[in-house]
């Protein structure tokens, strides 16, 4: 029943490009399997660390900057510049997790805020590198020898691809001694602490792993819009991550995905029923209702029902 | 001098949230949202009702409360005991919603608030200031001093401060923490909706103005301490001050970068705060 049901869900993302028609349903499917590595990311840190991280839309925009001004400026291949992305962002979530690891909680969250504001603010103001607020026009589509990957249905199975592996990734992680590690620590950190965790060490990881798959969203993202600005590091972006990962199911695999894949799709459903303002206050209102509803998200309540 | 006038106000933003983190262990996202809400009731009381200035803050900073006191009832008081993590993302949803609501009401456009004083600016010596920026500072250092008072003299007063230090022990003594919380959050909120009121006639009103806000009295909390009133105090007159010469020193568009660079430093440094004495063991 499980397995029949993931070979379906993986023949139907598999085929999704012949019967999706119209290139914007693609556009939604694409942009999916983007927030799907976000909320992944976000996940690590939230969901198994439990440690919250509102400085995300960093990492992300990090990503997209690196990837975007190397294939730009310095005519690097676009498969350079994705792990140079994730590179670079896995090191500002090391140097990141080093400085605000030392407090927890309240005070985490507030140094990641302030964090992702000290970058945004570098982004708009740092014009010789970043072009300011008018942004990174050009970034050129990746192409596979002499393949473009411009079209949109090309550009989706890089995005399944790249989401796949982000998914493998975590899955490997989370089933790994590290990931028993990072639920030890979650629960009771004086606990972990005795039998061994190094608690510093553990999170620090966790923030690098997961800085490193938002920096693979923020470099796919760049080169699918071809247009870079500092708006990738609203901080709309980190709430749309966190309902993602809460609706779905912190600390479950499954979770974010099915949140990424639901909260990409109903805003754009939404957007035919209601003006942007009363969609984003609708937004607000239902991550109240979830949090007092569905306190530990869609999967867990489905499959406590199926049980 | 710019620096007293947004010091004074980041204070009382500071107070508010460093009351409602430490006394109900929040982390109020949406406090910003109440500052501007302060801004928009100004607004809306001259416009709508033709009150005068004063009773337009008045009202203002009176229905800030209200509205706080609502929140806290209808939201957060059914999740009391629970963890922060929930209590802080239903504080994100509210923070959306009320940003979203107040664009719907009162639309995208920055609405500026009429006010009765003179623009031209007093002269004294070197320093020119205009009339209504010195209102600001005395009624911000007005209430500002009001609060003191409230916390220190009274009942109320003596009964939040005991919540914050031992939650069990005062519930012992017949505190009832239910409504002391419900007291705290619509005092808390009235004071952004004062601060709001205040800077709104200075600057604009527009529907994301709490963001920053929001940031600007976390870093003042963080700069003073949780729960630490005379720190908050002085932290807001420090974070308004420094603004203003990392404006001009350094680059006006790094302005809002002192906010965020004090609280990383001092969360880093000095994580009980710049005014806390030296923790006390055992």
């Amino acid at each position: 029943m499980r397995a029949g049901g993931a070979v379906l869900a993986a023949l139907a993302l598999l085929t999704l490009p012949f019967w999706l028609g119209s290139p914007y349903h693609l556009h939604v499917a694409i942009m999916a399997g983007i927030f799907t590595i976000l909320a992944l990311s976000l996940n690590l840190l939230l969901g198994y660390t439990g440690q919250l991280s509102l400085g995300h839309a960093a990492f992300f925009g990090i990503g997209a900057y690196t990837s975007a001004l190397l294939t730009l400026r310095l005519e690097w291949s676009f498969w350079l510049g994705l792990p140079a992305a994730a590179l670079t962002a896995g090191l500002a979530g090391w140097a990141i997790g080093r400085l605000a690891l030392k407090v927890r909680g309240a005070y985490f969250v507030l140094v990641t805020i302030s964090f992702a504001g000290v970058i945004s603010l570098v982004s708009v103001n740092w014009m010789d590198l970043t072009n300011g607020p008018l942004g990174l026009p050009g970034v050129p589509a990746p192409s596979l020898a002499s393949l473009s990957l411009r079209t949109k249905p090309a550009y989706y199975y890089l995005v399944l691809i790249a989401a796949g592996a982000a998914y493998l990734v975590c899955h490997r992680l989370v089933s790994s001694r590290l990931g028993r590690a990072f639920l030890a620590l979650r629960e009771n950190e004086a606990l972990a602490e005795s039998v061994g965790v190094d608690p510093t060490h553990t999170l620090v990881l966790a923030a690098v792993v997961s800085a490193a798959l938002a920096g693979v969203a923020g470099s796919l993202y760049a080169h699918y819009t071809r247009f870079v600005s500092p708006e990738v590091f609203l901080f709309s972006y980190t709430v749309t991550m966190v309902i993602m990962v809460v609706a779905g199911g912190k600390g479950t695999l499954l979770g974010p995905v099915v949140g990424a894949l639901l909260f990409t799709v109903l805003p754009e459903a939404l957007r035919e029923a209601m003006a942007w303002q009363w969609q984003l206050l609708a937004y607000g209102v239902l991550l109240i209702v979830l949090v007092y509803f569905l306190p530990r998200g869609i999967v867990p309540a489905v499959s406590a029902w199926r049980r | 001098m710019n620096g007293l006038v947004l010091g004074g106000t980041y204070a009382l933003l500071g107070i508010g949230l460093t009351l409602i983190f430490g006394l109900m262990n929040l982390v109020n996202f949406a406090h910003g949202e109440f500052y501007t809400l302060g801004a928009y009731l100004t607004f809306a009381a001259l416009a709508v009702s033709g009150l005068n200035f004063f009773a337009a803050l008045a009202v203002a900073i009176g229905l800030g409360a209200l509205a706080g006191a609502l929140c806290e009832r209808v939201l957060l008081a059914p999740l009391r005991g629970q963890s922060i993590d929930t209590t802080m993302l239903v504080m994100i949803g509210l923070w959306i919603a009320l940003q979203n609501g107040e664009l719907l009401v009162w639309g995208g456009v920055a609405k500026s608030i009429p006010h009765p004083f003179p623009t031209a600016p007093f002269t004294l010596g070197p320093i020119s200031i205009a009339p209504l920026r010195v209102f600001v500072v005395v009624t911000a250092l007005a209430l500002i001093a009001a609060s003191w008072l409230l916390i220190q003299r009274t009942r109320l007063g003596r009964a939040m401060r005991a919540t914050f230090q031992d939650r069990e022990t005062a519930a012992l003594m017949g505190v009832p923490i239910g409504r002391i919380h419900t007291v705290t959050f619509a005092f808390g909120s009235a004071l952004a909706a004062a601060a709001g009121a205040l800077l709104g006639p200075v600057f604009l009103a527009y529907p994301s103005m709490g963001d920053l806000a929001s940031l600007k009295a976390f870093s003042v909390v963080i700069l003073g301490g949780l729960g630490n009133l005379p720190g908050a105090t002085l932290g807001g007159l420090i974070l308004g001050v420094a603004e203003e010469l990392g404006a001009g020193y350094v680059s006006s568009g790094y302005r809002d970068a002192v906010g965020f660079v004090i609280i990383i430093a001092v969360l880093l440094l000095r994580p009980s705060g710049l005014f806390a004495r030296a923790e006390r063991i055992g």
